[in-house]
């Protein structure tokens, strides 16, 4: 069927330019843009590969290159089970993320310590750093990683960019 | 030559401190009874005997018993495909037997998990650190007295650890009852 209705922008009617607002492109360019790092710990990082492959292809959303330097990733993706043994190496890595980050925490492990409870197991990553969207399943499929991305993205779009931007952050804030 | 035969002439050699075998489902057991000697033993069941692969070592804690610790020697011969477990005790106030790294290397990593889990110490080890739980946690967590939930710990900059919640669990299943409920109970306490 011929769609017959003009969505967006159209260069013949409006030109070479669009009005928006800065919080809109912003958030646009950003949440179609997230670098995942991906915190494989456990069986959840098969599935976060398999959400890489072509099958579910996470490139789809703008989210395929996978960063291993903090650095240069935006979301981190908690796939696995965080043990006390690696809880200070996960919140080290996210603390050196740069500004905006954002976490997934994948699983039922990382949620919540999943069927973990035990004397070796963090009962939850959201008990040393902040976590955005969290996903259930034991592992979640692929399709549940990509509508927890999609998730994400409604959040990103809906920041107060320029309303935060304006206020000192957390790095600031503590100094 | 099968297992048998060998565990006799290990017993031939060594007399009364090693038991006589006690076999279980095809599978030898020799208790060693002083745990001092256990690196001759393991020495001559190497050197003699041709146990030249150590499968595993684990250890037992006979909570309550006297002597806690038992550790256990699973012996297998890669030319004669015989196996044989070896068994010694070792008192709580103790908590110390040689290690047998000088016989087999690979009793290395095995040792220090039991070091790590149980708290039993291998004197002569020639590398006795924590292997799975970080170094500095003050617990040895596979003991039966070590609740399973765990215990608050921290080492600044290295780890911390807290009880997780677990509602009254470990939730046991207990054959034979006849509904969901009375096999499994909310609490397994340990009075049933």
């Amino acid at each position: 069927m011929k769609n017959t209705q003009e969505f967006g922008y159209d260069s013949r009617i409006e030109g070479d330019v669009i009005h928006t607002s800065v919080d809109a492109a912003i958030n646009w360019f950003r949440k179609n843009s997230i670098w995942p790092m991906p915190m494989g710990l456990a069986c959840c990082a098969i599935e976060l590969m398999a959400t890489g492959a072509s099958r579910f292809d996470i490139s789809r959303f703008g989210m395929e290159v996978m960063r291993f330097s903090p650095r240069q990733s935006d979301c981190m993706i908690v796939a696995g089970t965080v043990t006390y043994k690696m809880a200070m190496a996960v919140k080290r890595i996210y603390d050196q993320m740069a500004e905006p980050k954002w976490v997934i925490a994948m699983g039922a492990c990382a949620s919540t310590g999943g069927m973990y409870r035990s004397y070796a197991v963090l009962q939850g990553v959201d008990n040393i750093i902040p976590v955005d969207v969290y996903v259930a399943g034991c592992p979640p499929r692929p399709e549940a990683l990509l509508d927890a991305l999609m998730k994400l993205q409604n959040k990103v779009q809906r920041e107060p960019l320029l309303a935060t931007l304006k206020k000192p952050g957390p790095a600031l804030a503590k100094a | 030559m099968n297992a048998n035969d060998l565990a006799n002439k290990l017993r031939e050699k060594f007399g009364e401190p090693v038991s006589a075998p006690a076999e279980f489902r095809g599978e030898l057991t020799l208790n060693v009874a002083d745990a001092e000697r256990i690196v001759e033993v393991c020495e001559f069941a190497k050197k003699e005997l041709g146990f030249d692969y150590l499968v595993d070592v684990s250890s037992v804690d006979n909570y309550g018993d006297d002597p806690r610790w038992t550790i256990v020697y699973e012996l297998y011969g890669l030319a004669h495909r015989c196996y044989l477990r070896l068994k010694t005790n070792v008192s709580e106030e103790k908590s110390e037997l040689p290690t047998v790294t000088g016989v087999w290397r690979t009793a290395d990593w095995h040792e220090r998990e039991i070091y790590d889990m149980m708290g039993v110490r291998f004197r002569g080890h020639p590398d006795l650190r924590r292997i799975i739980m970080w170094e500095g946690y003050p617990y040895f967590p596979l003991r039966k007295d070590f609740p399973l939930a765990g215990k608050p710990s921290e080492m600044p900059d290295v780890a911390f650890s807290k009880p997780a919640p677990i509602e009254g669990g470990p939730f046991v299943t207990a054959p034979g009852g006849k509904d969901a409920i009375e096999r499994e109970p909310r609490v397994k306490t340990s009075g049933d």
